[in-house]
């Protein structure tokens, strides 16, 4: 994916010029991933090393690559909307409430009945409805109410966690909508459904930012939003649309989960928040917005989902595994960083 | 021993000698078992309405279906009393709130205080405050580090747990010593986990056999189908798999349906009502789950009313509610999940 290209084409309408972006650029298709991925691509090739070292045959099954592919799909959706809000310079502390919400409206009694009499889209359109309508309230409540983005997804993180729970009554709810389940548990030339989901969410994330005016307005919008206002942009209206895009992605996880696990649940989407914003933040996206790659966030959750993998098939502990995370994390930025500063000079 | 244990696998509730933490010599064997459990339960005489007695109860977040139970059953239980009177805080698992909670029942000047401590090393400094303020403390299933903070004691068997399930699986896996085990765990920081991953990887020895692949979970719908899929492709053959918890096995159940595998056995943990259902219908992979009694703390609340009246345990020759009680950990198959049904909970 020929990423620097595309963000050298915005470089001008994306407040402050950023020559070595530009220069990068020219150095082509190889060049690009080496300024921008090299690092998570070497993390990612030595995880699987260390899998196949260790693991062998049961690390290069194809069955297993499809498990950490329908593991990532999940929490990969959240990730790519998130990549839009941070490169638009907002954060998104809500979306595994948001997830947990959707999936347990989306499974009450009332809501199955509807789906199982009519259509089971009836299904995926309220947990779509009910992400992108929190996804609304966000964005409103930070882009006209002007309360800081950390607050306003605060505040919807335990509200609408609360609301699963008082809507559950805290019972996990069990999916029962034969279409429904037949549709998920489908494959394509033995590719699970879920996986071509998150693939489509992927490559249409990497097209809208990369390739359309809501794209380039997005990294306007992040780098400098008061020139992205004089440039004509309506910021707070972008804004809103950003977090609504998230909340529709966590509307996706949502019925992904529910396909996944057969229930709605308030303890669905558990510190999804802090597992997309890292698998963005290690995926190259700047926390300040202005910059971020939807191919680096998709690396960083093949990452996280290949790192679980390969330590439960050596039947190592939870808490070993998340020192490994810890440390991928400051490996993958340390090398990016380097090579970012190498590709520069 | 353990074949002993299966064979007892009738009864709910075992009541062990007095007197544990204060003489360490006396033995823990159960003595005396009632089939009473603490719903239905046989009328005695201790029913009869006393002095009033005023409870307060403080519980873990009801964030699923087990501790759900917990307090729905305890609530119930006080209501069968015209002469108590319970007040229920709402539940969490913010340890500081929990002590203030306790805290205010000591301002309140109740008679008892119930008490299911998210963690029983933070609540055991409040815990002795309210025993020293005259306050009747019953601890329930996470034990305190004090054998003063609780005038008396309800835990459930994790240990037991453990080695009910191990043993099962031996019934099962008779003579198959190259045998796969796999095991989902819980929340592999929580004391109650590792004592029951020890009692199974304890039951399994005996009968030669060790668990070859295991994943911890956190007790989620979500964590479990995530542990299951990733253990599942580490043993490319299993013969029986022991998931902690019923709550995460639904999850752990989704899995396995995705990964189209069915060599094996399952079985369950805690007994949730789901499971037993599925085990009395015998079309599912799970063939047994290991109860964790959810009326412990329903226990609980019977216990305090008979301390602060100064009654005894109806079957008990002793005239003091004894000092602790450690509930049985019994295997439901197909053959006595009737039994156990009614007192499951939903998850």
């Amino acid at each position: 994916m020929n990423e620097n290209t595309a963000t050298a084409a915005v470089a001008p309408t994306s407040g402050p010029p950023d020559g070595g972006r530009a220069r990068r650029a020219v150095t082509g298709l190889l060049g690009s991933a080496a300024g921008r991925n090299t690092g998570l691509v070497v993390a990612l090739v030595l995880l699987c090393v260390v899998g196949v070292i260790t693991a062998g045959d049961r690390f290069a099954d194809v069955d297993n690559l499809l498990t950490i592919l329908r593991l990532a799909s999940v929490i990969g959706v959240v990730s790519v909307g998130m990549t839009f809000v941070i490169t638009g310079g907002g954060i998104d502390l809500s979306v595994g409430a948001i997830v947990a919400l959707s999936s347990v409206w989306a499974t009450t009694l009332a809501t199955q009945a509807v789906a199982r009499d009519f259509h089971w889209l009836s299904l995926v359109f309220t947990a779509l409805a009910v992400g992108a309508g929190c996804g609304v309230v966000n964005g409103v409540l930070i882009a006209y109410g002007r309360i800081v983005a950390f607050i306003a997804t605060l505040a919807m993180l335990a509200a609408a966690r609360g609301l699963a729970e008082i809507m559950s009554n805290r019972k996990t709810q069990i999916v029962d909508v034969p279409g429904f389940t037949a549709f998920f548990d489908a494959s394509v030339f033995g590719v699970p459904v879920l996986v071509i989901i998150f693939v489509l969410v992927a490559v249409v994330g990497w097209v809208v930012l990369n390739r359309t005016t809501f794209g380039r307005r997005t990294y306007a919008v992040g780098g400098n939003p008061e020139a992205a206002r004089l440039a004509g942009i309506n910021v707070r209206r972008h804004t809103v649309l950003l977090y609504t895009l998230l909340g529709v992605c966590c509307g996706i996880a949502a019925i992904l989960l529910i396909a996944r696990t057969t229930t709605g649940s308030a303890t669905h989407g558990g510190l999804y928040e802090l597992d997309a914003i890292a698998a963005v933040v290690i995926g190259g996206t700047l926390l300040s917005g202005g910059r971020g790659t939807i191919a680096g966030t998709v690396f960083g959750v093949l990452i996280f989902t290949t790192l679980s993998n390969v330590f439960t098939l050596n039947n190592l502990s939870i808490s070993a595994q998340a020192v490994a995370k810890g440390a991928i994390i400051v490996i993958a930025v340390l090398l990016q960083q380097r090579l970012a500063r190498r590709g520069d000079s | 021993m353990s074949r002993n244990r299966t064979a007892r696998a009738g009864v709910i509730v075992a009541i062990l000698a007095t007197g544990v933490a204060l003489t360490a010599c006396t033995g823990n064997t159960p003595e005396t078992t009632t089939q009473t459990g603490s719903q239905g339960g046989v009328k005695v005489a201790n029913d009869e309405p006393g002095k009033k007695v005023v409870i307060g109860f403080s519980a873990p977040a009801a964030d699923h279906g087990w501790m759900a139970a917990i307090s729905a059953a305890a609530k119930a239980e006080a209501e069968k009393y015209s002469d108590v009177e319970l007040k229920v805080v709402e539940g969490t698992n913010d340890v500081s709130l929990q002590i203030s909670q306790v805290e205010t029942f000591i301002n309140d000047k109740v008679d008892a205080i119930v008490l299911l401590p998210f963690d029983g090393a933070a609540l055991t400094p409040v815990a002795l405050k309210a025993m020293k303020a005259g306050i009747t403390v019953i601890n329930v299933d996470r034990a305190f580090d004090s054998p003063f903070a609780a005038r008396s004691t309800v835990l459930g068997d994790n240990y037991g747990m453990g080695v009910s399930a191990g043993t099962y699986v031996c019934e099962k896996l008779d003579g198959k010593s190259d045998a796969v085990v796999a095991e989902i765990a819980g929340i592999d920081s929580l004391p109650l986990t590792q004592d029951r991953s020890k009692g199974f990887a304890d039951a399994l020895r005996e009968c030669g056999l060790k668990v070859n692949n295991r994943v911890a979970a956190e007790f989620t719908v979500e964590s479990g189908e995530k542990a299951a899929a990733n253990l599942l492709q580490a043993a490319p053959r299993v013969d029986a798999i022991w998931n902690h918890d019923d709550d995460q096995g639904i999850g752990v159940s989704a899995a396995i349906k995705n990964s189209g595998r069915g060599e094996f056995f399952l079985i369950g943990g805690a007994g949730s009502a789901n499971v037993m259902r599925e085990i009395k219908a015998d079309n599912g992979l799970h063939k047994a789950t290991v109860v964790y009694p959810s009326t412990q703390g329903a226990d609980g609340i019977r216990l305090a009313r008979l301390a602060v009246q100064g009654k005894s345990l109806g079957d008990l020759v002793e005239v003091e509610v004894p000092r602790q009680i450690e509930l049985f950990a019994p295997v439901v198959t197909k053959d006595n999940v009737d039994r156990y049904l009614p007192t499951a909970f939903e998850s």
